[in-house]
């Protein structure tokens, strides 16, 4: 079954390969740090008490959350131009994977905060904090800890998902794959070294997350 | 020009609804199987035998470690090399029960494995064969932790078949990827494309949203 993988071959590309993780880590940071920024704004907006702030985000969510990633990319890759708006495709995958993550990272945001229990809440409230210092003082600190080991979670999907912008030809990992394959209808080899190199990230996230969880979850059981 | 695209759009309205068709089956039966295979592993992963477990772990961490793009290019670029020739269509439902399986079977393992001990040892001593069990004591109770995340994965699983339009399955996705050359208003074709997934994938997260409320105690 293996007998003729062509180590070689690899070697050969490596730098290729090399190439292509570095784009796929680049992409997923960037695009990780936007997305936390967005689903910070975009909780923000769900929890409010304004139903002008709450329902165009709520909207957002939910369009987000009921089409795949692949049609949103799309939707950015053939739109952006007939608006006359023409970025790199980097960026427009980017764009995508901010608005669709954000989405994700919004609700995980929204489960932390509403896991913090009432009575801490109505304990603040007696207490005299206004609205600011309970979210300060007693929720977000609560929720920060039952909040990181399912934002790892979405990190370990945003890696994943960025392996779709090789259909719109970002020059990321999957797509030295395909570039490998045809070259020199090396299949095997192409898309086992690629799956290699995103195996190695997913178990580093993983632990990550794993030692988060045991390591937070304690801080808000106390 | 936007009405002129408007008006070829819904000429070409009933290939959309062709392709919806051909998203329904593909999840409808991938999801089939995925319940059908993930359950199976998800009760190997919860059992005590080691050697077995540690296959099933190592098939899971392929199957959710990996992309699903890179997985359909192995199954259907590799897979050949390994003298299994596979047309688009089986070749996008086996890509699908591959990574699919494994969501479940974790989904299913994280139910058996939260019911308490006593549960196993009281139904042993009752007298029940492992597989009776299994059946009649263990299943039915993680049924209320397996159900509502079981929902939510289906819907993860109706999205991702929009990938197997990478091989050629013509599908909803591929539509509007054909229809877009020749209707150069991405916005029109995209939203159109994206309206009628929300109109498979809504009613159940809706359903999961539904279960989430009703069966956490």
């Amino acid at each position: 079954m293996l007998t003729d993988f062509n180590f070689r071959v690899i070697l050969e590309y490596m730098p290729l390969f090399l190439e292509g993780l570095k784009h796929t880590v680049f992409i997923a940071i960037i695009a990780l740090v936007l997305a936390l920024i967005t689903g910070i704004i975009a909780c923000a907006c769900r929890i409010s008490r304004f139903k002008i702030l709450r329902y165009p985000v709520i909207t957002y969510i939910e369009i987000i959350r009921s089409t795949p990633l692949l049609v949103q990319i799309y939707f950015f890759y053939f739109g952006l131009p007939t608006l006359g708006v023409s970025v790199p495709e980097i960026q427009t995958g980017i764009i995508a994977l901010m608005l669709n993550s954000g989405a994700y990272i919004a609700e995980i945001i929204r489960a932390g905060i509403k896991s913090v229990d009432q009575g801490q809440i109505e304990a603040g409230l007696s207490s005299g904090l206004n609205y600011v210092q309970r979210m300060r003082f007693i929720i977000l600190p609560q929720a920060f800890g039952v909040t990181i080991p399912p934002l790892l979670g979405q990190a370990i999907v945003l890696v994943k998902d960025t392996a779709l912008l090789s259909l719109i030809s970002v020059a990321e990992l999957t797509r030295s794959g395909q570039t490998l394959t045809s070259e020199r209808f090396m299949p095997t080899e192409a898309f086992l070294t690629v799956a290699f190199f995103y195996m190695c990230i997913y178990f580093g996230l993983k632990t990550l997350a794993d030692w988060s969880q045991k390591k937070l979850i304690f801080r808000e059981a106390y | 020009m936007m009405a002129f695209y408007l008006s070829r759009l819904v000429e070409i309205f009933p290939f959309f609804l062709k392709g919806l068709w051909m998203t329904t089956k593909i999840a409808f039966i991938s999801l089939i199987i995925c319940t059908l295979i993930g359950f199976v592993l998800g009760v190997i992963r919860a059992s005590n035998n080691v050697w077995l477990k540690r296959i099933v772990g190592v098939y899971v961490a392929f199957a959710r470690g990996t992309p699903f793009v890179v997985q359909i290019f192995i199954v259907f670029f590799v897979f050949p090399e390994w003298g299994i020739q596979l047309e688009a269509f089986p070749a996008a439902l086996l890509a699908m029960a591959i990574m699919g399986s494994a969501f479940v079977c974790e989904i299913v393992a994280g139910g058996i494995n939260s019911i308490p001990k006593g549960q196993w040892e009281a139904s042993a001593s009752s007298g029940l064969t492992k597989i009776q069990q299994l059946r009649l004591v263990i299943i039915p109770q993680s049924m209320k932790v397996i159900i509502p995340p079981l929902v939510g994965q289906y819907v993860l699983l109706i999205k991702d078949t929009s990938v197997v339009s990478v091989i050629g399955v013509t599908e909803l996705t591929r539509v509007g990827w054909i229809t877009v050359v020749r209707i150069p208003e991405g916005l029109m074709v995209f939203a159109l494309v994206g309206v009628l997934y929300f109109s498979i994938s809504y009613p159940l997260i809706l359903l999961s949203n539904y279960l989430e409320r009703r069966m956490t105690v």
